[in-house]
């Protein structure tokens, strides 16, 4: 019976002003996902956008058919001979967003708009699938504002207002809803195990390899998104110790060293460790889809849900695919395996047959020159790094098949990669137990508050040789080349080939801007059901179960919906004092049992109450006349009479009423 | 199955008053309230929740934090928008209802003048089969015009109407029945055919009596005129003598428009003839009295006129 006049409600044909709203939200979309789509599908989407747009400004009407379905063929097929799919993240998106622009091309009615604006709503969720960055989800979130905005303007007979004002009731709401969601943030169970597939681990930044080969850091080293925060327990360690390991590479095959899980090789025991002074502190690590942990030196033991390597490296029992925290306690003064068994020794000095023949020979050199004295020859190398015409660069020539050779007697020029690769050759040559590690190295102290930030470009790899009576030494021969490499970080080690953004006081910005980053990571996107449990800690509730989650949330939100429903049912009562005075003046005469009745003026109550109340009849015809002329004489009463009246009628006190 | 969901309706009307929309009648000005707005989800907003439901779980599932808040925020807005909704409606004052004219079976023109102490958006208003929408200015009142069918003659009592709004989001569809205590009188619809109202009124009217008062013209004598009407001074200018020519002025015609005239007919015949005259009367700009039983209007002329004796004629029982 009523459906069909509101049938043809959603039938109607929109306005300019909801298209143009319509068409800003679809446009943010497409600018919020054009990051990962490819550059020419956006400009496309964007090109039909701006044509569509254009279209209907000179006639509304819908594309034909014919237009439509062959561009909609045309986007799937640029889909999928992208993607090579429509299924999966990055496809799916562009699909979705594809789609969204298409819908434009029919938008007509009020329906296509809604249909439109939930499915927009829906694109602007999934470009947060590709970056949670604060100020993405602020820009997404400011992409509601056009899409609640079009949304108004579908509905009929409203005030006239100009487009961007038209945006600003849409903030109001959302500022009005914002408590709630924040709560509803807060309260929501999260899962602890996904409900279907987790997403792939499709991100392009990947952190440190488990294998290292010359130049394969240089990504690594030009990418200065943070990699990890660490908040250390006291001082921090002074900067020529903040070394973070991750992995060890004993495998070395002429051209790259390896990391070989021990869960692949027979395992080897932890290696013992004999513990000078330690360090309490926590990382918080960025996801890399990988396992490894990255700690600050060595660590005593592992964190839950990650176990120690024989090499005191931690790996985690997963991927790492969100943000991650863990506590650690680390040696900073140590002996590091000080018995080497006979397997470790052996490994420590494998080198491929049939490489590097000039860096053999002056290795056996050495070993010549110095007899037994190990710590002899570590000294030479690190020498020859010093003094031996050696350049830090990014960018360093390519190298031959006898890489190392080339490295240390040609070319002569690389980073870190070349120097720990060069370096633990040699010594492995000359007889002495070595590896090389990689990790992060340095890091941004922030001092306004205290942590430390490391960068991807704080990447870096350098060697441990092992030495009698000392166990595994940590050797940079980095360090060797570039001394301001260690104490100030990749960035001033690489000098004048660094972009004009990385300039001091750019950079110093970047810094104090990661401080919102890190509490952003830390509280919002780092958030999880862990977290979640420990949200009642401050309160005495140590665990905090689903079920209480569930409650609170209910109670909260009937908090919220009675606030709400305050806020709706307040109605302001235009103040009139003069109304409010014979009010009061009512309900005092109403005790004594003289009730104004519905249809009575008050000329006629006030004479009534008068003749009933002999003791107040002078009185009550004073207030009835003054009333009756400060009511009636003036538009607006008069300031002093009225002030006069207020008093009389509080003052006014009914005697003994005689019957 | 509509003539069962139409009883179904009745049957809730009767039974459960306070939930349906069944109000009895009640005088202007009638100003909404929290006990008379009603609120439900409309069908996007159903949608629409599952969408943010679709959202919750994908965000929940790929522990997207972000996504998360994005859900929150929007359906946090979304819950605020039913707030806005009921507020929208909440103190409208419905003040007074004036009505236009019509004849039966035309439609009737009403002009409602609501007002409010806020300013509000989006509200429409459904009344019998028209639909319209409006907004209201702070301290201001909007007159809505609008239109009602009606069927025959007399008092017509307003249908219910329903004021409601889906601002801000058309998520939400707030809305209040009003029923108010007032009528709109009908004018009875004049037949299409039929004689002419002066056949009784004829032989009156042409009789000239030629001894009025009043001195018309001067003319030729003819035979048998009285000797006294001859004008001497006027003949001596003159070849022949000159009579002057008295008459009773020739008055506009005044339609004595009569119930009791129209014997032999039943009551709504004679009512649809003399609707028909009265319209004639008045297309012709000529005076007009009316006489009808318990009432008698007397000559006049003009739209008031008009609309008075039309007026009689749709209360005649």
């Amino acid at each position: 019976m009523m459906s069909s006049p509101r049938r043809k409600l959603a039938e109607l044909p929109i306005d300019a002003r909801a298209f143009d709203l319509l068409s800003l939200t679809m446009a943010l979309v497409l600018g919020l996902h054009s990051t990962h789509l490819p550059w020419w599908l956006s400009i496309a989407l964007a090109l039909t956008l701006g044509w569509r747009w254009w279209q209907r400004r000179r006639q509304s009407g819908r594309v034909p058919r014919w237009l439509k379905l062959p561009l909609l063929a045309l986007l799937t097929l640029a889909v999928i001979v992208q993607y090579g799919g429509i299924f999966g993240r990055e496809p799916g998106a562009a699909l979705a967003v594809g789609l969204l622009i298409l819908k434009l091309l029919e938008t007509e009615t009020v329906r296509d708009v809604r249909v439109g604006i939930s499915f927009a709503c829906f694109a602007l969720m999934t470009a947060l699938l590709f970056d949670q960055g604060l100020i993405a989800t602020v820009v997404v979130a400011l992409g509601l504002l056009p899409a609640l905005a079009t949304l108004r303007a579908l509905e009929p007979g409203q005030l006239p207002t100009s487009l961007p004002r038209s945006l600003l009731p849409a903030l109001a709401l959302s500022t009005a809803a914002l408590p709630l969601a924040l709560l509803a943030f807060l309260l929501v169970p999260r899962l602890s195990s996904p409900l279907w597939g987790a997403p792939s681990p499709n991100q392009a930044r990947t952190g440190l390899s488990d294998s290292m080969s010359p130049g394969n850091f240089t990504d690594l080293l030009t990418d200065d998104h943070p990699a990890m925060r660490v908040n250390f327990e006291g001082a921090p360690p002074p900067a020529d110790l903040r070394y973070f390991r991750a992995y060890v590479m004993w495998n070395y095959d002429g051209r790259s060293w390896r990391y070989v899980d021990a869960r692949h090789v027979q395992a080897r025991e932890t290696a013992a460790i004999e513990v000078g002074s330690s360090i309490q502190y926590q990382i918080s690590l960025q996801p890399t889809q990988q396992r490894v942990l990255p700690t600050l030196d060595v660590p005593l033991q592992a964190p839950a849900q990650a176990r120690l390597q024989p090499d005191r490296e931690v790996m985690a029992d997963k991927p790492v695919n969100d943000q991650l925290s863990y506590q650690l306690r680390s040696a900073l003064q140590y002996r590091l395996q000080p018995v080497l068994d006979e397997r470790s020794q052996r490994l420590g000095l494998r080198l491929p047959t049939g490489f590097n023949p000039r860096t053999l020979a002056l290795a056996a050199q050495w070993r010549e020159r110095y007899g037994s004295d190990n710590a002899a020859i570590v000294q030479a190398a690190l020498n020859l790094f010093h003094d031996g015409g050696f350049r830090y660069t990014l960018a360093p020539a390519p190298l031959g098949r006898n890489a190392v050779d080339d490295f240390l007697f040609d070319t002569r020029e690389g980073f870190c990669e070349h120097y720990s690769s060069a370096f633990t050759v040699l010594m492995r040559a000359a007889g002495i137990p070595a590896r090389v590690v990689t990790g992060y190295q340095g890091g941004y102290w922030n001092k306004y508050a205290d942590y430390l930030l490391v960068r991807y470009s704080d990447a870096h790899a350098w060697s441990e040789v092992w030495l009698t009576g000392r166990g595994w030494v940590r050797i940079d021969p980095t360090g060797a080349v570039r001394p301001e490499r260690i104490s100030l970080g990749a960035a001033a080690a690489a000098g004048d080939q660094l972009a004009w953004y990385r300039n001091d006081w750019l950079q110093g910005l970047r810094n104090r801007w990661d401080i919102v980053n890190r509490w952003w990571d830390q509280g919002v996107i780092g958030f999880d059901a862990l977290r979640q449990r420990g949200l009642l800690t401050p309160f005495g509730i140590r665990d905090t179960d689903t079920a209480t989650l569930g409650v609170l949330l209910a109670i909260s939100s009937v908090l919220f919906i009675a606030i709400g429903l305050a806020w709706a049912l307040l109605r302001r009562q235009p103040r009139d004092p003069l109304r409010g005075a014979l009010r009061e003046l009512e309900r005092k005469l109403a005790r004594k049992g003289i009730a104004r009745r519905p249809a009575e003026g008050p000329q006629h109550y006030l004479s009534r109450a008068a003749r009933a109340l002999p003791g107040q009849r002078g009185e009550l015809a004073r207030l009835m006349r003054s009333y009756l002329e400060l009511r009636y004489a003036h538009d607006e009463p008069p300031t002093e009479p009225l002030r006069a009246f207020l008093h009389a009628v509080r003052d006014f006190r009914i005697g003994n009423v005689v019957k | 199955m509509r003539g069962m969901l139409q009883r179904i309706q009745r049957w809730a009307e009767r039974r459960l008053p306070a939930l349906t929309r069944y109000r009895r009648p009640e005088s202007l000005p009638i100003e909404l309230h929290r006990r008379r707005i009603y609120i439900v989800p409309s069908g996007f907003g159903i949608g629409f929740s599952a969408l943010l439901a679709v959202m919750l779980v994908g965000a929940l599932n790929y522990a997207n934090n972000a996504a998360l808040l994005l859900t929150c925020l929007l359906g946090a807005s979304s819950a605020a928008s039913m707030l806005v909704a009921f507020r929208t409606l909440d103190g409208v004052r419905l003040s007074h209802i004036r009505s236009g004219h019509a004849i039966a079976g035309q439609s009737i023109e009403l002009t409602l003048a609501f007002d409010s102490s806020r300013a509000r958006n989006a509200i429409r208003l459904d009344l019998a089969d028209s639909h319209i929408a409006f907004a209201l200015e702070a301290n201001a009142s909007a007159q809505v015009k609008l239109t009602l069918p009606t069927m025959q003659r007399g008092w017509q009592p307003l249908p219910r109407l329903r004021l409601w709004s889906s601002w801000p989001l058309g998520l939400f569809r707030a809305w209040s029945w009003l029923h108010p205590d007032q009528s709109v009188l009908v004018w009875p619809r004049p037949e299409a055919v039929g004689p002419s109202p002066h056949a009784p009124a004829n032989d009156a009217r042409h009789m000239r009596l030629h001894r009025g008062d009043e001195l018309a013209a001067l003319r030729d004598y003819r035979v048998g005129d009285p000797q006294r009407h001859i004008a001497w001074k006027a003949s001596a200018r003159h070849d022949n003598l000159m009579v002057k020519d008295f008459e009773q002025p020739q008055s506009r015609p005044q339609w004595q428009l009569d119930w009791r005239q129209l014997g032999g007919l039943d009551n709504e015949a004679r009512i649809a003839r003399l609707a028909r005259w009265l319209n004639e009367a008045q297309a012709q700009r000529c005076n007009y009295s009316l006489w009808l039983p318990g009432d008698e209007i007397a000559g006049g002329s003009g739209p008031l006129h008009y609309a008075r004796c039309m007026n009689a004629l749709a209360q005649l029982p």
